[in-house]
Formats: C-alpha cells, structure tokens, sequence
C-alpha cells in the first residue's frame, strides 16, 4: 500500500491509466446511451420511462460507491497519514455529490409520472438526501480551516461517521415498508430486470466508474501540483526571510 | 422521429433526465482540467523561478543551512 | 508502529460505536420510519387511526376498481385483509389493478377517505412480450405472488 503513498509514483501510474479510462469510459457511454435510448425495450408496465432508470440507477451506485470509496481514503489518511490518501478522498467528493444531486433529479422526474408525486420522505428518499448532505458537508468542512491538515482532519472524520448510512441506503427498502419498490439488480435471486435492460444498466454503469477514475486522477494531479506549490512558496517565504535575518544576527554579533 | 422524441408521451420526464447528465458530468469534468491546467501551470511558473534561486544561495553559503 | 496501531483501533471502535449508535436509533424509530400501514395492521387495529392522516398501502383487488362520477372506489389488499377506498382526484399512470397503490388519508367508519393516491410498483423490469409469454406459459411470478386477472 505504502507503495502508492508516494506521489512522484502515483503521477506516473495515472499517466498509464488515464488513456485507457478514457477509452473506456467514451466506449462505454457511448454504447450505453445508444442501448438506453434506441436498442432497448419499452418496460410492460412502465412504458417509455423505464429509461430514466438507465440513468438513475447508476447514479445511485456511483453515490454510494464514491462515499464508500472516500470513506476508505479518508480511514487510510487518519490511521496511517498519507498524504495521497486525503488527497484522493478530496478528490472524490464532488463526483459523489454530483452524482448523489443527479440520482435525486432524476428519481423525481421518474417519479412524477409514475408514482403520482416528485418526492416523498419514505426511508430510500430520505436517506438518499442525507448522502448528499453528507457530501456538501465534507467539502465545507474540508475546504473550512485556515490550516488545511485541521479541515481535511476533520472532513475525514465526517466521512467516516456518515458511512453508516450507505448500509442504510441499501436496504432501507427491505427493512422498512417505502414507497420506493425493493432493489431489482442486487438481490437473493438473481436480477428481476430482464437482459434487454441489463444491458444498457451495466454499460452506464461502468462509463460512469470509467468517468470517475478519469476525473479522479484530473482532479488528484491538481491536488499534487497544488500541494507542492505551497511547499515551495513556503520554502521562499522562508528562504526569503533567512537572507534578512542572518545579516541582521551577524551585525549583532 | 417525432415519435422517439415524444417517449411514449413521457419526453418531458425522460429527456430532461439525460440533459441533467449530460450537464452535471460535463461541468465536474471541465471544471477538473481547468484546475489541473491552472495548478500545472502555476507550478512550472514557480519551479522555473526556482533554480536561480538556489544558484544564488550556492553561491553564496554565508547564510546557514536551513 | 503503535501509534498507527492506536489509530486503526480507534477508528475501529469508532465506526463501531457509530455503526451500534445508528442501529439503537433506527430500531427505536421503526415504527415511525414505516412510510405505509397494511390493511392488516389498519383492520385488526394495530394502529390507532380514527382521526388520524395515516397511509395505508397495498395492491389494489382485482376487479374492485369502480368510478362513481368524480370519485374512484377500489379495495387495498394485502391477502390476508381488505381495506375499501374512495378517492375522487387524479390516479396515477401507473394505477393498475393488481398493482401495488399507497393512499395518504383517514379512515371514516371503515372506508378509508383518500387525498392522494400514489402508484408503488414492483422490481421487475421486462419488455411487454417478455411479460406476456412469462403469462402464457404459466410462469407468471409478478404482482406479488397472484396472478391477477388482467394477466389471466
């Protein structure tokens, strides 16, 4: 693990990545769209709507997954202080919190049609609102203190208090009775979405993970060049006043 | 063609959902290059700055190491 | 070494804690979590509801949806009991019989007087010829467990 704490290493391992997540992430969308709004079916009871869910859905996990995933960072930061570690749990937030906004809109604009209403505060929902709050939260937090260590020290924290509620997000509709229907792709027995629609729903989903190493990296090389710019600016400030004082100590001595 | 567009009478619902997207993913993303573009640049700006800076400290070695 | 160690514990321990919290409280709060009563809950009175704007949710019998001008009458079932409704407003798209329904109301001397209606449907994603030839050759599992008459 140690391994990818240094950053010289990380800049270059993301620079092999990075062509082929971007490959992969214009394939897959690609595809994916053409799957979701031409090469699949209408749902028999839902009709055209169904489409929204290729959206949705994905969404969905990828909220769940970057919290998940910022989670771990964060608990790797503060148990053994890399500094890679904070950095990339920074970097993954506003994709969470993008996504999280995303999956909320789009669940009303497939609600009003279906259910009848563009929200209600049933277990999924809400709990699904607490996610994004729990995003804009950790960048507040993080983004807060005057020193940056202090801030990321406490977002990181946050992080970890709300990761109970991914566990919550996933099976508040079995543990509780919502008006969200139970999950249909992660289940015991198998899917309840037939292959038609699979299709669509895997390629989005992994163009949305594709997505979010693209801009992962982006966003963690801004980080690394930011961090070393206050390094050296540090170092001049420093460097600045030691060709002052000295001469000031010598005339005293 | 007019009938893609209609969704079965749901386009107002299905169409925004993809715009949002298609937005929101656009931003995240151009928004991301903007600050590496800004930062990399900075940073070589600054780095370049740097080896006459040192050269003049070399040149110098009254002042104590730091 | 031990420091790290100190802290994986402490981390540990406090998504412990947090994780043990959050259960305490949700347990403590199910009742008030649960977004729908069931007919079952509503009929042998589990819940108090005269007077009170409660939701009562269920799948809409079979073959019970009437229209009486304005209004709508249909049954909430949940197998077991039955709940009958009147609700005169707009249904949703996805109001079917046999389909999952959740009505916010009052019960008035054993009819539940709906203002709102909202549609709740099942998991299962599937083209209409995929449902129909699941119908025909028997196999049909949706709608929780019944075949309803629509399918038949």
């Amino acid at each position: 693990m140690h391994r990818f704490a240094n950053p010289a290493r990380f800049l270059r391992i993301a620079a092999l990545i990075q062509p082929w997540s971007v490959a992969v992430a214009v394939l897959a969308l690609g595809a994916g769209l053409w799957f979701s709004l031409f090469a699949s079916p209408a749902d028999y009871q839902q009709g055209e709507t169904v489409r929204i869910m290729y959206i949705h859905v994905p969404s969905a996990w990828m909220g769940m997954f970057c919290y998940t995933a910022m989670a771990v960072f964060s608990a790797m930061a503060l148990i053994w202080k890399h500094p890679l570690a904070d950095l990339l749990a920074r970097a993954t937030a506003p994709v969470g919190a993008a996504f999280t906004f995303v999956c909320l809109v789009t669940g009303a604009l497939w609600g009003k049609p279906m259910w009848g209403t563009w929200w209600v505060w049933d277990a999924r929902l809400t709990s699904m609102l607490l996610l994004l709050f729990l995003y804009l939260g950790y960048m507040a937090l993080a983004d807060a203190f005057d020193d940056p260590e202090r801030g990321q020290k406490a977002a990181a924290i946050l992080a970890l208090v709300g990761v109970v509620n991914v566990p919550i997000i996933k099976w508040s509709v079995d543990w509780w009775n919502t008006l969200h229907q139970p999950a249909s792709v992660v289940k015991m027995g198998g899917p309840a979405i037939d292959a038609a629609m699979m299709v669509p729903l895997i390629l989005m989903a992994v163009g949305f993970k594709a997505y979010w190493v693209v801009v992962l990296i982006l966003r963690a090389r801004a980080e690394i060049a930011g961090a070393k710019l206050r390094t050296l600016r540090m170092a001049q400030i420093h460097a600045a006043g030691q060709l002052e004082q000295p001469r000031a100590e010598q005339g005293g001595s | 063609m007019t009938e893609f567009f209609a969704m079965g009478g749901y386009g107002a619902f299905v169409w925004p959902s993809y715009v949002l997207a298609a937005v929101v993913m656009i931003a995240v993303l151009a928004a991301s290059i903007r600050a590496v573009r800004a930062r990399e640049a900075e940073l070589e700006a600054v780095q370049k700055l740097r080896p006459g800076r040192q050269r003049r400290r070399d040149a110098n070695p009254e002042p104590e190491q730091t | 070494m031990t420091r790290k160690q100190r802290r994986l514990y402490f981390v540990v321990l406090g998504l412990l804690a947090v994780g043990a919290a959050a259960a305490l409280v949700l347990t403590a709060l199910k009742e008030d979590i649960v977004f729908f009563f069931s007919p079952t809950e509503i009929v042998e009175a589990k819940v108090p509801t005269e007077g009170r704007r409660i939701r009562l949710g269920g799948l809409v019998e079979t073959g019970s949806v009437v229209k009486e001008g304005a209004s709508v009458r249909f049954t909430v079932t949940d197998g077991a009991h039955a709940v009958p409704v009147i609700y005169a407003g707009i249904l949703p798209d996805l109001f079917r019989e046999g389909q999952g329904v959740v009505t916010e109301g009052r019960m008035d001397k054993g009819t539940f007087q709906a203002a709102e209606v909202l549609a709740k449907h099942d998991e299962n994603y599937m083209p209409k010829e995929v449902a129909d030839s699941l119908k025909k050759s028997g196999q049909w599992q949706g709608d929780g467990g019944k075949t309803p008459e629509a399918a038949k």
